[in-house]
Parts: structure tokens; C-alpha cells; sequence
């Protein structure tokens, strides 16, 4: 059995209420120690308030051949966006 | 550089699929991991992210060696601040290179090995506190000098730790640089010492970009892959203008008699380094190689047991958790 340490995904969330963001990874035995590590690796100058530590191998990701299915539908809704409207001036500010 | 002489893996694929890789790179977007690229591209950036986390940990060392003989507290805290950033640095970049499938301990047993390399600089001692300061400010200012561009680099994991590790580059520049500012204006010893340094560190600092473009046989496909970004000597040049002003502000002259401005092509002439010490240095014969690879094995064989025995307890432990259940 291979003794090196796992993968822990990590995740951070900053002073400022925003959400935990993925911002890296590193080896660690166990979820104690990943956070423990994480602090080290990823919070020297204040980046976090919050840590959250996952195993890699428990990520599941898109595939990138699926890019096109999953994301393009999306490209021909351009009225879901605001700017697809135009609101005369006189309405004033919507 | 923290990688030098990288060397270019040969690719077979179809011509189709590369010129398809490439124009995805040309186009600007980012590859990432599970994306579809060419072997030649993986293997060299296995081999260049690789020799980059290898030259971010033994970097570690030579300025380690300082750490307990800091001249006040303060500078302790700020070197060890330093050189524990370092290894973040190594750290971030390893978990690049993993992301392109070989293992931690793969990429350490290479280096232990001798197959993989690091930076030449590494290999030069740091024989008194001034050196402290030079390496800060010629090693850090080479470095920042090579990974601000990297942070633009194709391979998606790569440039988003180029982007951590420039972020903090910039303390290690001045902490070096303020260094060296104290002991220009000190005592006439202490101005020596510094000179001294910068005597010392000047030619190994130019040697970190590699040999020169025309010499430089592996530059051309991983500068169209955008695994390099500029060539050595653009970035030696750029290094050089740079370095001149602040050693003036010193007092500190650069030992290049050659040394002096172009006007007509906007920057300094200067000398090459001595090539065959560079050649002899990363065939493993400068002066401290055999010392670096002996503090990183020794490092290695005698954290095996703190590895094992908490990998054992984790899963001890673990499998408590699922007995429980
Ligand atoms: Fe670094
Ligand atoms: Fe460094
Ligand atoms: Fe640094």
C-alpha cells in the first residue's frame, strides 16, 4: 500500500462574506491535518476565515468533451440578461 | 529562472489534433488538466513545473542556514517569514505538476535521483549575512523577473500558481534589498560585506535565465506552446536594467568592468557569465551541490517514519469510524 499522503481540495472563504473559493490543493493524511496544512500553505497573510478541506478523489467534474452539450444552450439565451431589453429613458432607472 | 534548460519533449500526434492544441493556445484560452494536449507538452511541463518546485525547496536552504544567526529578531522573523513562503511556493507548484499525472513522491525520488534538476543558483553558499541580502534581491528580482510572465502561461494550474507565488515575491525583493541598504550604510566592514556579496552572487543571479538565446536549442516549441514566454536573454537584459540604478543607489558597483549604457538600443551592454562554470554547476559540480542533495535526502529518509505513522493513524482511525457505524 502506497504511504503517501492523499489529495485534499481546498477551499477558503475571505474576510468579506463572499464564498469559500477553491484555491488550491495539497497532501495530507487525514482531514484534521489538511486543515492544519491548509492554514500553513494557503492563509499566511490573512487570506481566509474559513477553511474547508476535500478529498480530490471525492470531486466529481464535467468532462471536457462535454463543454459544448452542458454550456452552449445557454449561449443562444442572450434575454436572459438584462441588457437584452431596452427600456425607454423616461421610465427612469429599472 | 528557476528553470533552466528545460528540455522540449518530442510529439507524434496528427498533425490535425496539434494544430488544433495550438490554436487553442494561440486564441489565448487556458488548458487544463483534463483537456486533451500533446505528450511533448505534458512531459516538458512535468519537467519544467518540476524543476521550479525543486528549486522553490532547496532554495530553502541556503537562506535557511542564516535563520538562526540573524543579526536581531526582527530579521529572524522576517527570514523565516521568507523562507517559509518558499517552501508555499514549492508546495503550490508540485500540486501543478501532479495535476499532469506523476506523483509527489515521484517527482522527489527524481530529484533525489539526480534525473531532475533545479536551479543552478542553489548551488552557491551563503557565507555571511550579506549574502542574505543579495540573494533576496538578485535571486528574488531573477525570479520575479521570470514568473511575472508565467503567470499568463497556457497550462491553467501552472499560471494560477504563478499568480499566488508573483503575489508574494515582491516582500522577498525588498526584505533582500533592505538588507542590503543597511549594510551599504554602514560601518566601512559592513559596506565591503555587501559589495562582496554582490561580487559573489552577480554572475550566478545572470546565469539563472540559461544560456543564451543562440545556444538555447529548446526555446522554440515551448515558446509557441507558451510554456516560456520570453527568451533568456530578453529577460537577463531586462534583469540588468533593472539592477543597475538600485545598486548605484548603494554605492555598490557591479563587478563588470564591461558594464555600460546603450543608448542606441536602450540598455545596458554587459558581460556574459562563464558559461563552463554555469555547465559545470548544473552537471552537479558547483560548489555546494553534493551538500543540497545530501541536507534533501537526509530530510527525506528521516521524515519516513513521521510520513507512515500518521498515514497508519488516519487509517486507523478511519476504519474505527466505519467499524462505528
Ligand atoms: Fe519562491
Ligand atoms: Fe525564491
Ligand atoms: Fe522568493
Amino acid at each position: 500500500m502506497s504511504n503517501e499522503w492523499p489529495l485534499w481540495e481546498i477551499f477558503i472563504r475571505g474576510q468579506h462574506g463572499l464564498n469559500h473559493r477553491h484555491v488550491g490543493s495539497l497532501h495530507a493524511p487525514d482531514a484534521e491535518m489538511a486543515v492544519k496544512h491548509a492554514r500553513d500553505v494557503y492563509t499566511r497573510r490573512n487570506e481566509g476565515v474559513s477553511i474547508w478541506v476535500v478529498p480530490s478523489a471525492s470531486i466529481t467534474a464535467s468532462s471536457p468533451s462535454d463543454k459544448g452539450p452542458l454550456f452552449e444552450p445557454s449561449n443562444s439565451k442572450v434575454y436572459r440578461h438584462p441588457t437584452f431589453f431596452d427600456i425607454p429613458e423616461d421610465v427612469g432607472k429599472m | 529562472m528557476y528553470a533552466q534548460m528545460v528540455k522540449s519533449e518530442a510529439t507524434t500526434e496528427a498533425p490535425e489534433l496539434l494544430a488544433g492544441f495550438q490554436a487553442r493556445i494561440d486564441a489565448g484560452e487556458k488548458i487544463e488538466p483534463k483537456d486533451w494536449m500533446p505528450e511533448g507538452y505534458r512531459k516538458t511541463l512535468i519537467r519544467q513545473i518540476g524543476q521550479h518546485a525543486h528549486s522553490e525547496i532547496v532554495g530553502q536552504l541556503p537562506e535557511g542556514n542564516w535563520i538562526t544567526r540573524a543579526p536581531t529578531l526582527e530579521r529572524k522573523a522576517i527570514l523565516l517569514a521568507k523562507v517559509q513562503d518558499e517552501a508555499g511556493h514549492g508546495l503550490y507548484l508540485y500540486c501543478a505538476a501532479e495535476t499532469l499525472g506523476v506523483s509527489r513522491d515521484e517527482l522527489t525520488e527524481a530529484l533525489l535521483s539526480g534525473r531532475m534538476k533545479y536551479s543552478s543558483i542553489f548551488n552557491y553558499p551563503t557565507l555571511n549575512w550579506a549574502d542574505i541580502g543579495a540573494v533576496g534581491w538578485l535571486v528574488d528580482g531573477a525570479a520575479i523577473m521570470n514568473q511575472v510572465p508565467l503567470q499568463r502561461t497556457s497550462f491553467g494550474p501552472y499560471s494560477r500558481a504563478m499568480i499566488r507565488i508573483c503575489k508574494e515575491e515582491s516582500f522577498h525583493q525588498r526584505q533582500g534589498y533592505d538588507i542590503m541598504m543597511k549594510m551599504a550604510q554602514g560601518t566601512p566592514e559592513q559596506k565591503a560585506m555587501a559589495q562582496d556579496a554582490l561580487n559573489r552572487f552577480w554572475y550566478p543571479s545572470l546565469m539563472m535565465f540559461g544560456p543564451s538565446d543562440k545556444d538555447s536549442v529548446h526555446s522554440a516549441q515551448s515558446m509557441a506552446w507558451k510554456i516560456k514566454i520570453n527568451t533568456n536573454d530578453e529577460l537577463r537584459q531586462k534583469f540588468v536594467d533593472q539592477t543597475v540604478p538600485q545598486a548605484e543607489y548603494l554605492g555598490l558597483t557591479i563587478p563588470d568592468p564591461e558594464l555600460r549604457w546603450n543608448e542606441e538600443k536602450g540598455g545596458h551592454d554587459f558581460s556574459e557569465p562563464d558559461w563552463s562554470e554555469f555547465f559545470e554547476v548544473i552537471k552537479g559540480n558547483g560548489p555546494c551541490n553534493a551538500e543540497r542533495m545530501e541536507a534533501r535526502q537526509k530530510a527525506w529518509d528521516e521524515g519516513a517514519w513521521f510520513r507512515e505513522g500518521l498515514m497508519a493513524h488516519a487509517r486507523k482511525r478511519a476504519a474505527a469510524k466505519v467499524a462505528a457505524e
